[in-house]
């Protein structure tokens, strides 16, 4: 995660009494989900972008501990039907002034919410900030001292573990390339003010602005794709297990509406994993399709098969594609061991063929799960398997973490954050600043930018300047 | 036959840029103060580079001026050139380097320590330290076996423990300049438990300047108009008469002699066993990572006044003798160069620094202190900063009194040993304007502001002086509420004024601190729009303008200082023992059981210790501490 360095100009670590906001509680059956804001400004952050009934009532005028109805409302478009409450501190779970939004537009609707919250100036939460900020403001026991350590350790292991997971291979690569070109004009800036009889500086300003031109507009097009979801895979991570040929594609096309997956019937033909986002009734899921598993002796395949199973260990679903067409072998018992501790929906499929398989022999094997009969061909049992899933999610044996939305909107903060300090640069070099102003920003950039990639500072700066400027006596 | 000498309040040990600010800070506060060195005249030497100050360095300078020690001042008496760097650049990165006389600049050092009062002068190699019950200091050793009683003792030793010379396949155990080692105290400090570092650095060349075609080179003159380092150098006493540096650069053939030459390196051959410093590769390291650069600056800079000897600046080298004259006979202008002295490399022991608390003083072994090249870094400024530190609070610890800390927002000085006592060091360190992340508040012109009032309230800092500083501060204020209170007219007198200077024209009336803040304009060219402007000295006219101009900067640097400051004030005891607290990562609480942080901000500097674990760290404060208190 982030951390503090001699180097840039943030201190990387959370302020003490800014605004922070997160989604409070997770999705429920009546879609209904809270996001809360905590600190100083949370009444007036409220303001900027909650439209009461009564059009001219501000939450700023209004007693403490009340409710109120109206619309959230961003760049004048309603994103929601929402119940605001307003909980002035010290009377608070923080002991700073709350607001929560009530809102059941679903997940993507209290995303959005959450969005308008930080641009509206709020900062994404830490982890386990609330609960510490009700700590430290003395409004826990200290014997709860322990339960607030840990769940500031759960939270942080989890965003750490989802930033890393979520965060896709290309989105990860070309942040990493902006933050190497950024470093090294850092790195050229600085070596000229430290040696400014070796390093010119002329027209350094020109130069540099359209260094950062394409930069930015790469950051504004990864900025794009985090609105619409794609930059970080939020969502309940759900792998397609089964042996070679046994229709994992085929049922990942039929999730999935169209045909992603190359089907055909030579078996591993999916020699690497697939992922695709889909949103099934407002429950977002990340469909992992993998090579089959099955001991195999071809080095390509053997490492999708690998790369299969670890997947299936950070599954929070697995989707397990039994061909009811072939009794079961080795192969089966391998994904048996691996899933039996996993959320997992059995699926047995091919049913419209001639099946050799009962039902039985698995519901003995895998006497928790549940079974549907399928075809992915005929679609039968579709419907059954969509049922199952939202029941699982809306009981709550599949619980997907708040968590998530979270780091996705502190990515986006950064992201943003980051594209702004981008501009200021530009805003120095077109008003003639020394070229000694430009490196604040742009190291804040970088810093930022590494708060995605789960990357610090350190030395960055220091070792980016003695390994490609020649420097000294 | 051991035997006991004398008593001593502050005993220092090593007479270079640290050795003498701490022995100076230590008897200027009253204190009964011993300096050893190996050799008297060896007092402040420049045994590398003949120049004072450059990036960051002047910084460094001006504060420990502005703190009440001595190096401003003495570079003041003996500098033979004088430039201000970066003065294109903003405020912040604006950097003083003189050249110095460096005959000049020990006997001038040397006459202020033989004429303060408290201060005993002793050539005597220190061999031991001898520690009490506590494990506190209690006196020093000699080779010859006195032991010196003291209540407080200060280390700089420079490149001086167990340091040997090299360059090609010749070694020697001495200290730069072929002066004596000092081969002892090294044990001494093994067998205290400090755990040691080998570190290298190097030095070029010194050829004679009647053999030199200076023809062949380009002249680099000093400034016109020369600042002082110290504040309370009067600004007409340095303007003198300045002596030329020369500017020429390695080319192929250069690099050609080197590369074919690279296996009599002792660097490449691992004769030498010390890490190096990176920003001050010797020619051969240049040559060998920056195979595509053509060619590499040489900088031919006079050692004084009163010598012919000339400092090759960028060529350092621990090539044997015979490749030296021929790869020095390839630069332009040095083709006849003869050479003086041999460049070479010098190892020396050192410490690793994160023995130490940021007042300098071993967490381990109270009242010993440290400074210099001894803590590992390198560079004169940085030994001198050091110096003035661990002297400072040497003579506080044996008064009794709470013991000095800059932070990071508040010096150079601060940045330079939070970073020696919280990272990881492997390589001398060398301080630079990038690593102060506060350096637009930590700017060269405003040391005497930021510092005075701490030298002063110390006992280092004259009443008059400190004085001096309160009334600028407030000359400085009354001037910009008048700026800012100044209103200028649309009339044609200021459209033609700004037409002039390539300014857009007024629509309206403005305050004359907006136009300050414009960058093609400032607060003294802007003298002519300003009919009521009062006398003023050029400093208070120029922070009159840096504050004006930068204030949206300097505003952001000063609200990022006062979150800082939160972390730093919730201190930490330096016996702590993490394992305490559950729920730090393994990671963490190791770094934190080794690193035993000051406060939770130094503990969130240190490498291995995430966000999350400050976070637990202090709700498990909160819960065992302030509440409680």
């Amino acid at each position: 995660m982030y951390k503090c360095t001699g180097t840039g100009k943030d201190t990387g670590y959370q302020m003490e009494n800014d605004t922070i906001a997160a989604i409070g509680t997770a999705m429920s059956h009546s879609g209904i989900g809270i996001v809360r804001i905590s600190g100083a400004d949370a009444i007036t952050i409220a303001d900027r972008i909650f439209k009461a009934k009564k059009k001219e009532k501000k939450l700023k005028d209004v007693a403490t501990h009340t409710l109120h109805y109206g619309h959230i409302v961003k760049d004048e478009q309603i994103i929601d039907e929402v119940l605001v409450s307003v909980m002035k501190g010290p009377h608070s779970y923080t002991a700073e002034d709350v607001i929560e939004i009530n809102c059941h537009g679903g997940i993507l609707v209290m995303k959005k919410i959450l969005d308008a919250v930080i641009e509206s100036g709020a900062r994404p939460a830490e982890a386990g900030e609330f609960t510490k900020r009700a700590f430290l403001n003395g409004r826990m026991d200290l014997s709860q001292a322990e339960a607030v350590i840990d769940i500031i350790n759960s939270q942080n292991d989890f965003a750490l573990k989802s930033a890393v997971r979520q965060l896709s291979g290309s989105v990860s690569d070309k942040i990493k390339a902006i933050r190497s070109k950024l470093i090294y004009e850092i790195a050229y800036i600085e070596s000229a003010l430290d040696d400014p009889e070796h390093y010119p500086m002329e027209n350094y300003g020109e130069e540099l602005q359209e260094k950062l031109k394409p930069l930015l507009l790469e950051m504004e097009k990864l900025a794009d794709t985090a609105d619409d979801g794609r930059i970080l895979k939020e969502g309940i991570k759900t792998v397609i297990l089964g042996k070679p040929n046994a229709g994992k594609s085929s049922l990942l096309n039929l999730m999935v509406g169209s045909e992603r997956a190359i089907v055909t019937d030579i078996a591993g033909t999916t020699r690497d994993t697939l992922e695709e986002h889909i949103l099934l009734d407002g429950i977002s899921l990340n469909m992992v399709d993998t090579a089959g598993i099955r001991q195999t002796s071809d080095l390509v395949e053997q490492i999708g098969v690998e790369r299969a199973k670890s997947q299936a260990e950070e599954a929070d679903l697995v989707l397990y594609v039994i061909d009811a067409t072939k009794p079961l072998d080795d192969n089966d018992r391998e994904i048996i061991r691996c899933i039996s501790d996993k959320k997992s929906i059995v699926l047995f499929n091919k049913c419209d063929l001639d099946t050799v398989l009962a039902e039985q022999e698995i519901r003995q094997m895998l006497p928790e799960k549940s079974i549907v009969v399928f075809s992915a061909k005929e679609r039968t049992g579709f419907d059954v398997l969509k049922d199952r899933i939202k029941e699982m999610f809306y009981s709550e044996e599949l619980k997907f973490n708040d968590e998530i939305y979270l780091t996705s909107a502190r990515h986006k903060a950064a992201l943003d954050s980051a594209h702004r300090s981008l501009q200021l640069v530009l805003e120095s070099i077109r008003a003639g600043m020394p070229e000694d102003f430009f490196t604040i920003d742009m190291m804040s950039a970088y810093e930022q930018l590494g708060y995605i990639t789960g990357e610090s500072v350190e030395d960055d700066l220091v070792n980016e300047i003695f390994s490609k400027f020649c420097m000294g006596k | 036959m051991p035997y006991l000498k004398e008593s001593y309040d502050v005993a220092v040990v090593g007479a270079g840029h640290a050795g003498c600010e701490a022995a100076l800070a230590s008897a200027r506060l009253g204190l009964k103060t011993i300096m050893f060195t190996v050799s008297v005249d060896s007092i402040a030497l420049m045994p590398c580079n003949p120049n004072i100050g450059g990036s960051s360095k002047g910084h460094l300078v001006r504060e420990i001026d502005a703190l009440g020690g001595e190096m401003g001042k003495n570079i003041d008496k003996s500098f033979i050139q004088s430039k201000m760097l970066n003065r294109s650049k903003g405020p912040a990165v604006h950097s003083l380097r003189a050249q110095a006389d460096k005959q000049n600049y020990s006997s001038q050092m040397r006459r202020v320590l033989e004429n303060t009062e408290n201060l005993v002068i002793r050539q005597a190699e220190v061999s031991e330290i001898v520690t009490g019950e506590n494990n506190e200091i209690v006196g020093v050793k000699t080779v010859s076996g006195a032991e010196y009683a003291c209540r407080a003792a200060v280390l700089c030793t420079g490149t001086y423990l167990r340091a040997r010379c090299i360059y090609g396949d010749i070694s020697y155990y001495t200290g730069p300049n072929g002066l004596m080692a000092a081969n002892h105290l090294t044990e001494s400090l093994i067998a205290h438990g400090i755990e040691m570092y080998r570190f290298k650095t190097g030095t070029p060349a010194r050829v004679d300047k009647r053999t030199i075609d200076f023809s062949k080179m380009e002249e680099q003159k000093g400034d016109e108009k020369v600042v002082p380092f110290s504040f309370s150098t009067d600004p007409a006493s340095v303007q003198k008469e300045q002596v030329s540096c020369w500017l020429t650069y390695t080319n192929e053939e250069t690099h050609k002699i080197i590369r074919e030459n690279i296996d009599r390196s002792p660097l490449f051959s691992g004769a030498i066993e010390g890490t190096g410093p990176r920003y001050c590769p010797s020619i051969e390291d240049k040559v060998v990572k920056f195979a595509d650069k053509n060619r590499h600056q040489v900088f031919v800079e006079p050692e004084g006044l009163y010598t012919n000897e000339m400092y090759l600046s960028g060529m350092s080298s621990s090539l044997p003798e015979d490749v030296q004259y021929a790869m020095y006979h390839t630069v332009p202008g040095l083709e006849n160069a003869a050479i003086v002295r041999n460049a070479y490399a010098i190892e020396y022991d050192c410490i690793n620094p994160r023995q130490l608390k940021p007042t300098l003083e071993f967490k381990a072994i109270p009242s010993l202190f440290a400074g210099g090249q001894f803590n590992g870094s390198s560079g004169y400024e940085e030994a001198a900063a050091q110096g003035l530190i661990a002297g400072i609070n040497a003579a506080l610890s044996v008064k009794q009194q709470e013991q000095v800390i800059l932070d990071r927002s508040q010096a150079y000085i601060g940045v330079l040993i939070d970073d020696l006592v919280t990272k990881e060091n492997h390589e001398p360190y060398r301080m630079m304007t990038s690593r102060a992340e506060y350096r637009l508040l930590l700017r060269q012109d405003n040391a005497d502001m930021r510092l005075s009032e701490i030298g002063h309230k110390i006992g280092l800092v004259s009443d008059a002086d400190y004085q001096k500083v309160l009334d600028k501060e407030a000359a400085i204020e009354t001037e910009i509420v008048r700026v800012e209170e100044t209103h200028i007219g649309a009339n044609q007198k200021v459209q033609e004024f700004l037409r002039e200077h390539e300014s857009t024209e007024l629509k309206s009336g403005i305050t004359l601190a907006e136009l300050v803040k414009r960058p093609e304009l400032d607060y003294m060219m802007l003298a002519e729009l300003d009919p009521k402007r009062p006398e003023l000295s050029d400093e208070v006219a120029e922070q009159v303008n840096i504050q004006l101009k930068y204030e949206g900067y300097i505003k952001r640097q000063m609200q990022q200082v006062k979150q800082f400051k939160k972390l730093e004030k919730k201190k930490l005891y330096v016996d702590f023992d993490y394992t305490k607290v559950k729920g730090l990562r393994k990671e963490a609480m190791q770094k934190l059981n080794l690193y035993k942080p000051m406060s939770v901000g130094q503990a969130s500097r240190i490498s291995g210790v995430s966000p999350a674990d400050i976070s637990v760290l202090v709700v498990y404060l909160e819960q065992h501490g302030s509440r409680q208190n």
